[in-house]
């Protein structure tokens, strides 16, 4: 079976081009040049001179010792926390703003939940000197004050969305209808692995640097360029498919997928898409989502802002349907003691979406000689005033 | 034949209104669809409301929201529906985004709009490849059409996609904007009007988006066979309530 994306867009049943006419030009001229564009020997060399002096990359694979003790096993970290602005985030983002600059756009849209995505959009807009408009919704924007700020001293506009329920999905609508009405001189990045194609394949791409480096990290570490299992939390699934991507076709490779199961999957305050979604469309992707029996699309909740879409990334709903991945959901709870573990125990303060993903630890069991890579997708310092209020630090 | 062409055939300019089922209050459905055909508009289009609307402007936007909190459900408004037939002869066009409909199950719900007497459907984000391959023979089965939309960025050669996949009418989408009010058109659309008024399709077009008075109707309808009005006649029905109806459709077209 095949993982990746197929030549119409589909990854199995999900993902295609579910979009409003007044699209169609937009997403096809991306179709027809994001391949082209990012093989270009001059992009590649641009692209790859950014991410090692600008973001820091390669990020390294740190092999956590303590906790491989712990747990009896072989862990390692992949450190994109230590990327600049914080997370996995920039990499689609320096990807994204160099093409849109070769396609010739003047003027930068963005959505953003927590926040990341709105700043690593900003950043590279900064960078280059390019005009930036980040959605975000009413409610976030109240709930995540410090990356509003960050935005804003970064020159980006950041507009509220007001309709719906105020959050990430709405910041998504409202970007697509900015896109509508800006059809000429606009690029919309998405942040994460959704979307209509090609942004699930593009993003998926621009994020493949974690796996790529993860392969001859783990050859000059451990003699062998792939490890028994691959794990990373799953939101919209960015952080996820950078670190799967070369190995969906190496079936020597575990994947672990592991989704917020917020107050617990039967509570109604959930992000579990895999255990709770149904086939429908969302953005423009025919993927898993939380809806209602009347298809309306329902919001989702998880601790952390991250983790809350209704929807998953195209790849993953596929991952999960054909059982190429093993899907996991965890409680806020566990999450949080996680980011207090981590912390203690390594010395690295995760983001709390990076947090869920190290509980699969308590979920599963791995044996001794079994090597096992983490995504630690993002630092926890956005996090700290809700570190601060659940632990009363 | 199809209510549409029937309405297509007549030798005059149409006037199609579009509303959110369940706006301004649940049960207005009906009462509006009698108050349309009675005051002459020529087609009605009935919003399907849905969470995500993304093709919407804030208008038509939060219609749609107030009518799911009305309660408004795809098995709701078909059950309004219901006997529709025996009061209303204009055609009747349901419009709607795919999820909902996925989820009523595609096939049963073509056959819900054909038992009711539906006549096509717009549906903005299931695209016109996607319809053609997977689910056109489908809508032929049940009698209905399905109308899609351009806009001024759309390629001559997709235009002609369209026109050759389509049937009832293309619905011109006026400006590269979501949906909403405007009180005048410029240049731009007006020779956009004329260079598709100039491509000889097969398929009438109407033109949809920022129409909101007898001005920008009568722009619209000159280089078309029509035109379809929405956000302005949500903001009348908002203001001034069901009962005024004549009183918008007479402000458009005496």
């Amino acid at each position: 079976m095949n993982y990746n994306v197929d030549e119409k867009g589909y990854y199995g049943d999900f993902g295609g081009a579910f979009i409003p006419e007044m699209l169609y030009p937009n997403v096809a001229e991306l179709r027809e040049s994001y391949l082209k564009i990012s093989a270009d020997p001059d992009f590649k060399k641009e692209f790859d001179a950014l991410l090692k002096d600008y973001v820091g990359r390669p990020t390294p694979l740190y092999f956590a010792k303590r906790l491989s003790e712990k747990y009896n096993t072989k862990i390692y970290l992949k450190r994109e926390d230590l990327c600049h602005t914080g997370a996995h985030k920039v990499n689609n983002t320096i990807g994204q703003i160099l093409l849109a600059k070769r396609l010739g756009k003047n003027r930068i849209i963005a959505e953003t939940g927590a926040g990341q995505h709105g700043v690593a959009t900003a950043t590279v807009c900064a960078l280059m000197g390019i005009e930036c408009i980040v959605y975000m919704g009413a409610l976030d924007i109240k709930r995540q004050a410090p990356n509003v700020a960050r935005m804003k001293m970064l020159g980006a506009t950041v507009r509220p969305a007001q309709s719906g329920s105020k959050t990430l999905k709405d910041a998504t609508n409202e970007a697509i209808r900015d896109w509508i009405n800006n059809p000429v001189d606009t690029h919309y990045i998405i942040g994460s692995v959704v979307g209509p194609h090609p942004y699930p394949d593009m993003v998926a791409r621009f994020q493949s640097v974690i796996s790529e480096e993860t392969k001859w990290q783990l050859q000059e570490q451990e003699g062998r360029d792939y490890p028994d299992h691959v794990i990373a939390c799953v939101g919209g699934g960015s952080n996820a498919a950078g670190l799967y991507y070369h190995y969906l076709n190496d079936d020597r490779v575990n994947i672990i997928a592991v989704e917020a199961a917020g107050k617990g999957i039967d509570s109604g305050e959930s992000a579990a898409t895999s255990a709770l979604g149904k086939e429908g469309i969302i953005h423009g992707s025919k993927t898993l989502l939380m809806q209602t029996p009347d298809g309306q699309i329902t919001e989702p909740y998880s601790i952390s802002a991250g983790l809350d879409y209704p929807g998953v990334g195209p790849m993953h709903a596929h991952l999960f349907r054909s059982k190429r991945a093993e899907f996991i959901s965890i409680p806020d709870q566990e999450a949080m003691d996680w980011g207090l573990t981590l912390s203690q125990m390594e010395g690295i303060i995760p983001a709390i979406e990076t947090a869920h993903a190290f509980a699969a630890l308590d979920v599963r069991k791995f044996g001794p000689e079994e090597i096992i890579v983490f995504n630690c997708s993002g630092r926890g310092d956005k996090d700290l005033d809700t570190y601060i209020d659940y632990f009363k630090l | 034949m199809n209510r549409i062409d029937q309405k297509f055939n007549e030798d005059k300019k149409l006037l199609s209104i579009y509303f959110s089922a369940g706006f301004p209050n649940l049960e207005d459905t009906v009462p509006i669809l009698k108050k349309l055909e009675a005051a002459g508009v020529d087609m009605v289009e009935i919003g399907l409301p849905f969470s995500d609307p993304l093709a919407d402007g804030p208008t038509i936007q939060e219609s749609s929201t107030q009518a799911l909190r009305n309660g408004m459900t795809t098995e709701k408004l078909f059950t309004q529906l219901e006997g529709i037939r025996e009061h209303i002869s204009i055609p009747l066009v349901l419009m709607g985004y795919f999820n909902p409909m996925m989820q009523f199950g595609i096939e049963k719900f073509l056959a819900r709009c054909a038992a009711v007497g539906i006549d096509g459907l717009i549906i903005p984000d299931l695209p016109v490849d996607v319809y053609h391959e997977q689910y056109k023979t489908l809508f032929e089965q049940h009698g209905l059409y399905n109308m899609f939309l351009i806009t001024p960025q759309t390629p001559e050669e997709r235009i002609r996609y369209i026109d050759e996949v389509s049937n009832g009418f293309i619905y011109m989408v006026s400006s590269a904007a979501v949906t909403g009010a405007q009180s005048t058109f410029g240049n731009t659309q007006t020779d956009y009007f004329r260079r598709i008024a100039q491509m000889n399709l097969n398929t009438p077009t109407v033109v949809g988006f920022g129409i909101s008075n007898a001005e920008t109707y009568e722009a619209a309808s000159l280089h078309s066979r029509g035109a379809i009005i929405g956000s302005a006649f949500i903001k009348f029905l908002e203001e001034k309530g069901v009962d005024q109806i004549e009183t918008f459709v007479r402000s458009i077209r005496a």
